[in-house]
């Protein structure tokens, strides 16, 4: 399959250069929305260097190609047309770390849960829905600045509430890991109501 | 339990409560009152000469009231910690002129008066909530004749009375005469799944206890006869359906039908009158005895817990996880995890594999000793802040400070703000900076969306993780809607700000649509109630401006209701079809004005 490819020359002085892929998710997208006109026509958009469509974006050799792109065409920003961010987005931020970006530079078109999968018999709305959804992600990653998550520190401990069955075995389980725990129970005994209780079901065996 | 009191990495604090937490993941610091207990606990040994000679005399809690115990006493023989304890409000006096007898009795001397309540404060990285729960009171069941009869228990009392360290010896016997009954009836679903009394839910561990309680009752007593009164048995877990019919085998039975009422017999037995719905007659069953199988409620503790920790409740007043299928037990609160019953009525097995869940969980983020905190939280841009308080005012996790008194401008605490983007939409001054969701880039998603055909197309905010995830199971579930619609994911619904519908409807849009977690859902405590002030006055707003109303739609919608969302979208494609032409003229005409007028 040969991919639908049409590459912007950079210009220079351009700020945001920016990579769009629409993935075909097998036949999951393909099958309603024609992937390749949606690349098609928003190759011309002001700073979109690439845009193509592919077979399936989260895949091993997906993923290679789009991370070849970034550091071969020099490209900043990247949108994905795919499924639900919800899914990929820690996939494909990776991604853009990997190629040496900041992985705050994604954005992604949500094609599948919101256009192939839910408009399976109005292939052209569904493509032109599509269309939208990717221009509107183009716009908005021409904004997106890098973001730097912070590192704090943390306190190895851990509060249990509650003393009873599952207070007790939390805090066993921590402890037993190596973590101090305060375990805080409002009665004068841990044991809760599972104390109160004579025999268990359903194997018949105490309780304490 | 005892493993416990003798492990070196764990502090226990009996007789105490958390009373303040302040902090977030990975820094909160908890606030403990611990109560006197007057005897020092690494010293006592529990011989217990002091209760013997300590003349108050006192129902115990422990056996509910079926037995009694004294002012000092240990609340049950393998009690952890192993010490015994002084009920101050029961005893005599700290005074040793009035009584002291414990204190002469003591040998080791470790009973002091003078201990007073301690106020501990611990610094922890994270925080497993297991409260347990409360069984429920059947008092209001009065057909039942809970508080009339003495006969009439709870399967609590009951099993203290067939437990052999319990104040029978695992005799069961009856409270009027002391004797071994001969016929004893069970009823289900007390308190449990009725929409009148008690609870709607199902309790989830009565049918099973009660398959055990008859069980007992037939290995003590093979010839006694055991009637449970049931709605259904639900033995849905493992080895459950195998020891349900042990126990019909053994000769229990069943009788599907919950009695109507309870009347006592002049010999302290109970007169059952029951339907039996399975032959639709009415039957009366004489009975010795009769046991409440009590529902689980959440403990009382449960909802100034959840004040103090900002987490939320589901309607039944349990715990309410961050997902219930992939986050089982993560509260929304990053930093906080639940075991056991806190979260939903369950037996001791699920209680304690939540628990090695939880801990777990806790490790996965405690084990590096420290955490990245997540970028896309606010910023306040100093210069054009006026200090007038509305950001902290709606923010749900008080990461906001600023003094709108002495107008020192607001300061985020980014590890403490979560990432709503509720102070991004209320600040009336733009001064703050809502990371990955700012103004501009949600402007301009909107633009784009409106510059073609307008007129054709639906605005939607949909946050991410209700509305959004609604959106994708409506896809999953492959429910086919219109086409017209245009997602714009926020976090929140709180973060969309009132310019946003403006600027939709300014570009010509006919419908818009803001959706968010249901009330009490939202996975930023209570952002979304902002989003509904914030739309209620925008509707009124319209009003003045001319502009029909309806054409903004506010709409909650869950992760799980795919199928709300697309009836949602055939509702708003319809709305969309009723807006004319002219209509969007005008209504772009009206809000040009709007903008003169405010000089935007």
């Amino acid at each position: 399959m040969e991919a639908h490819r049409l590459v912007t020359p950079a210009q220079p002085g351009q700020e945001a250069r920016i990579g769009v892929y629409v993935c075909k998710c097998g036949a999951n997208i393909g099958k309603v929305v024609d992937c390749e006109k949606v690349a098609g026509s928003v190759a011309g958009i002001e700073g979109v260097v690439v845009a193509k469509d592919v077979g399936y974006a989260c895949s091993e050799p997906g993923q290679q190609q789009i991370k070849d792109d970034i550091v071969n065409l020099n490209l900043d920003r990247i949108v994905v047309a795919s499924c639900s961010p919800r899914l990929h987005e820690p996939t494909f931020r990776q991604m853009l770390v990997s190629a040496g970006l900041n992985p705050y530079l994604l954005e992604m078109a949500n094609l599948r849960e919101q256009c192939s999968w839910v408009h399976m018999h109005e292939p052209e709305a569904a493509t032109a829905k599509a269309i939208d959804l990717v221009k509107m992600s183009i716009s908005r990653v021409r904004l997106l600045a890098p973001l730097k998550e912070e590192t704090i520190p943390l306190t190895k401990r851990t509060l249990v509430l509650g003393g009873g069955v599952a207070g007790i075995q939390a805090a066993l389980d921590l402890a037993d890991n190596g973590f101090d725990v305060v375990l805080v129970e409002k009665q004068p005994s841990i044991g809760g109501v599972m104390a109160q209780l004579d025999k268990t079901f359903p194997t018949m065996d105490c309780s304490i | 339990m005892t493993d416990v009191g003798r492990h070196p990495r764990i502090t226990l604090y009996t007789m105490s409560e958390v009373v303040d937490v302040k902090g977030y993941v990975g820094n909160f610091e908890v606030n403990i009152l611990k109560k006197a207990r007057y005897v020092v606990e690494g010293e006592c040994t529990a011989c217990g000469e002091c209760s013997k000679v300590c003349p108050v005399v006192r129902p115990d809690e422990f056996n509910l009231g079926l037995s009694s115990r004294k002012a000092i006493y240990s609340p049950f023989p393998q009690a952890v910690p192993s010490s015994y304890v002084i009920n101050i409000n029961e005893c005599l006096g700290d005074n040793p002129s009035v009584c002291a007898k414990c204190v002469q009795a003591c040998e080791k001397q470790c009973i002091n008066f003078h201990m007073s309540d301690e106020q501990i404060t611990e610094k922890v990285g994270s925080i497993v909530v297991a409260t347990g729960l409360s069984p429920y009171d059947p008092t209001e069941h009065d057909e039942y004749g809970y508080t009339r009869f003495q006969n009439v228990l709870t399967s609590l009392e009951f099993e203290r009375l067939v437990n052999a360290g319990g104040p029978s010896q695992g005799e069961v016997i009856r409270p009027t005469d002391r004797k071994i009954p001969k016929s004893v009836g069970f009823i289900q679903c007390v308190g449990s799944r009725s929409a009148r009394k008690g609870a709607a839910y199902c309790s989830n561990v009565c049918c099973m206890n009660t398959v055990k309680s008859t069980l007992m009752l037939k290995e003590h007593y093979p010839d006694i006869d055991v009637k449970v009164f049931y709605i259904d048995i639900r033995a849905f877990g493992k080895g459950f359906e195998d020891l349900y019919l042990r126990s019909r085998r053994a000769g229990a039975q069943y009788i599907r039908g919950l009695p109507g009422s309870v009347e006592e017999n002049p010999d302290g037995g109970l007169s059952v009158a029951v339907e039996n719905t399975a032959t639709g007659k009415l039957e009366i069953h004489d009975l010795d005895m009769l046991v409440l199988a009590v529902g689980l409620e959440p403990a009382p503790s449960t909802q100034r817990l959840q004040e103090m920790l900002g987490l939320q409740l589901t309607p039944d007043g349990f715990y309410l996880e961050a997902h219930p299928k992939l986050q089982p037990v993560d509260a929304a609160t990053r930093g906080v995890f639940y075991a056991g019953c806190a979260e939903g009525p369950k037996d001791i097995k699920e209680s304690v594999t939540q628990a090695s869940a939880a801990a777990a969980r806790a490790i996965r983020l405690m084990h590096k000793g420290e955490i990245t905190t997540d970028p896309i939280t606010s910023e306040v841009i100093t210069e054009h802040c006026k200090a007038c308080g509305r950001c902290a005012e709606v923010c749900p996790y008080n990461a906001i400070t600023v003094d709108p008194k002495k107008k020192i401008p607001a300061v985020v605490n980014t590890a403490a703000c979560a990432g709503c983007g509720t102070c991004g939409a209320e600040c009336p001054f733009g001064a703050i900076v809502m990371n990955h969701y700012t103004d501009q880039q949600i402007t301009n998603q909107v633009d784009t969306m409106l510059s073609e055909d307008p007129k054709a197309k639906i605005l939607v905010f949909a946050c991410n993780w209700c509305s959004y995830a609604g959106a994708d199971y409506a896809g999953v579930s492959r429910l086919q809607y219109p086409a017209n619609a245009r997602l714009i994911r926020t976090m929140c619904s709180g973060r969309v700000d009132e310019e946003f519908v403006w600027r939709g409807f300014e570009l010509g849009a006919p419908a818009i649509l803001v959706s968010g977690c249901h009330i009490g859902d939202c996975h930023y405590i209570d952002a979304n109630h902002w989003t509904e002030k914030r739309i209620h006055k925008m509707w009124k707003k319209m009003d003045k401006l001319g502009i029909r109303k309806e054409r903004l739609q506010l709409e909650w919608i869950s992760a799980a209701e795919g199928i709300r969302f697309a009836q949602v979208m055939q509702r708003m494609d319809d709305l969309r079809q009723s807006v004319t032409q002219e209509e969007i003229y005008e209504t772009v005409e009206a809000l040009k004005k709007r903008k003169k007028k405010k000089n935007i």
